[in-house]
């Protein structure tokens, strides 16, 4: 009876994401085409950067314009953890997201002591940093020329090499990362960061540590955008620092917002959103316009960034639940049957 | 009256904004299980002071001592580690969350589920949400809106937003919870259920600050009473006292000029 009544807040109902994985997994039952694959393990791998992300902007209300960095230093890690060292692939995933805790950490305590949007000019400044340091230090990263031959990734004597292997392999990540997001939003951690948007000097009063709160999340989104950043280094055998440029942490954020910030669905709809508008760009683009040269993605995902932020500044995902809802509502008024549903409940329990 | 200890120790507060004095050397001694309230004329200092004592404003010079331990410079989240809530006279709810999420992150402090245990969302943490949210079911029932429980916060009444922030303050069992102008706002209804839920809470071992302006409702409720008038203290004692104190009688019925002197932070 008690869980049930804590259902009445929160739905942590598997459903949702079952039937999304249910359908994913289905695809290959109806097709075989590796383009097919290789765009839904890109949007995998975006949707894992943007779930963290998500969280961070949407109920910690920090911007971070440079998680593209938490994903290359996942990427390197693992690439020369493997390929120089020769460690076990997961060992180096573990290594990397630690080193992107740790490097989350130093960035976050000086920032998140500021009020206001610092966090997004350190993290600007901190990608550029790290982007510089990939090109530099080329006796380890093998600089601008980029690192060749990273070894795929293996489990239990499986070796990930097709795209497909890796679609299942990164969607696993995602189905985890849904659920391990949503335990915490819908937690005591979740509260405190929903109270610090509610009324952050009530927060402050019922002894909600802000700044803290904002750090935890900084890492776990930097450790999300590390663990995607390994997989792909896996993925693609070959990474370079081109990869992880600021450009590519703009893009993170442009997805979050289109898909609807501090919404973990709406981040799996930006990247995917993303990662098709820009196979549609760089088809069609070229045929019709011969003569642009290789910076349109960047003007028309800003276009489209600014047109979201003025009609649709939710996103996408709020804006369709916005639909449904009222949708619903021309029915019983959704508010009365709550609270009838509530009556019952605490006679229940108390009784 | 006699065995109460003291839980709250004002000593020679002051605060200074620019030239202006706003509270003024001030001091009083809250005790265990009162009903204090500090009241004075609009503008006479006691949002300031009220700011100090949660941590809002730093203090000029003086001292405030929680069960001995010194609370300034000390920030709001931790003065409410060490057990004193507050509601605010301008509501302060959560609105993007229902009412009885409300009151259960007002159990935050209380509960122990960190990042990695809510993750993972180990047994642990279950059994501390459907406890938490029994408890807040509690606290909603004591103030008399646990029929809300399910709606949005900012949907509510004024007068139940009041009482929402009561049982928020009210959940982490705090010792002492601090009122900023509890009737602010209230219609004679809200405030006769508000009074009640005090009454009952300090029965049950409760003790209360609270800044008022309300006259009335401080006469009614209160055991102990400061006065403050241009950030000064000029009178303190039982109801009873304060009614028959002249400066007091001057300060409140005297000329109305003063309650154009705006301190207010």
């Amino acid at each position: 009876m008690n869980s049930k009544s804590l259902k009445l807040i929160y739905n942590n109902s598997i459903l949702g994401p079952i039937i999304l994985f249910a359908v994913l997994f289905c695809i290959p039952l109806v097709s075989s085409s590796n383009y097919l694959f290789s765009i839904l393990t890109m949007i995998g791998f975006y949707a894992l950067v943007c779930i963290g992300l998500t969280t961070l902007t949407g109920y910690a209300g920090q911007i971070s314009l440079g998680h593209a960095a938490f994903y290359g230093i996942g990427a390197y890690s693992s690439a020369v953890l493997t390929s120089t060292y020769g460690l076990n692939p997961w060992i180096a995933i573990i290594i990397g997201a630690l080193i992107s805790a740790v490097v989350a950490l130093i960035v976050g305590i000086p920032t998140f002591k500021l009020k206001g949007y610092y966090l997004a000019l350190a993290t600007l400044g901190f990608g550029i940093i790290v982007y510089t340091l990939f090109k530099e230090f080329s006796s380890i990263t093998g600089g601008s020329n980029g690192f060749f031959g990273i070894p795929p990734i293996s489990l239990f004597g499986y070796e990930f090499i097709t795209d497909k292997s890796y679609f299942y392999l990164i969607w696993v990540f995602v189905f985890f990362a849904i659920l391990f997001t949503r335990n915490i939003i819908h937690s005591r951690i979740g509260r405190g960061l929903r109270s610090i948007e509610g009324s952050e000097i009530a927060a402050d009063a019922v002894g909600v540590n802000l700044m803290n709160y904002k750090l935890q999340i900084f890492v776990l989104s930097a450790i999300f955008a590390s663990v995607s950043g390994s997989l792909l280094a896996h993925y693609v055998s070959f990474i370079n620092p081109d990869l992880f440029v600021a450009n590519t942490s703009i893009f993170f954020l442009i997805m979050v917002i289109m898909g609807g910030k501090g919404n973990i669905w709406g981040s799996i709809v930006g990247a995917a959103m993303y990662v098709l508008l820009d196979e549609i760009l760089k088809h069609y683009v070229p045929l019709l316009l011969p003569n642009v040269g290789g910076q349109f993605e960047i003007v028309f995902f800003g276009i489209l960034l600014v047109l979201t932020l003025i009609y649709m500044p939710d996103g996408l995902v709020p804006r369709f639940e916005k639909l449904m809802s009222k949708f619903k509502k021309k029915t019983p008024t959704n508010g009365a049957l709550q609270s009838t549903i509530s009556v019952n409940a605490t006679g229940g329990d108390n009784k | 009256m006699s065995n109460k200890r003291p839980i709250l120790s004002v000593e020679n507060l002051t605060k200074v904004f620019g030239g202006v004095v706003a509270v003024d050397n001030v001091s009083f001694t809250v005790e265990e299980g009162e009903i204090f309230a500090v009241i004075g004329p609009n503008g006479a200092g006691k949002s300031t002071l009220f700011n100090m004592i949660t941590g809002v404003l730093p203090s000029s010079s003086g001292n405030i001592y929680f069960q001995e331990k010194r609370l300034n410079r000390k920030k709001p989240y931790q003065i409410a580690q060490m057990g004193i809530t507050r509601t605010f006279q301008n509501l302060e709810v959560f609105d993007n969350m229902t009412v009885i999420e409300n009151v259960m992150t007002g159990a935050h402090i209380t509960m122990k589920t960190n990042i990695l245990t809510a993750g993972l969302r180990l047994p642990s943490v279950r059994n501390e949400e459907v406890k938490t949210m029994e408890r807040a079911m509690e606290a909603l029932e004591a103030v008399g809106i646990s029929d809300l429980a399910y709606e949005i916060a900012d949907r509510l009444p004024y007068g139940s937003q009041r009482l929402l922030e009561i049982a928020r303050a009210a959940i982490s069992n705090p010792k002492l919870i601090l009122l900023d102008e509890p009737m602010a706002g209230l219609n004679s209804e809200e405030s006769r259920q508000l009074v009640e839920v005090i009454l009952k809470m300090r029965e049950q071992g409760m003790t209360f600050l609270f800044v008022e302006h309300d006259m009335e409702t401080v006469m009614s409720i209160s055991d102990s009473i400061v006065v403050i008038d241009n950030g000064v203290k000029i009178g303190e004692g039982t109801p009873e006292e304060i009614y028959q104190n002249p400066q007091v009688v001057a300060a409140y019925l005297g000329d109305e000029e003063e309650e154009g002197v705006e301190a207010y932070a």
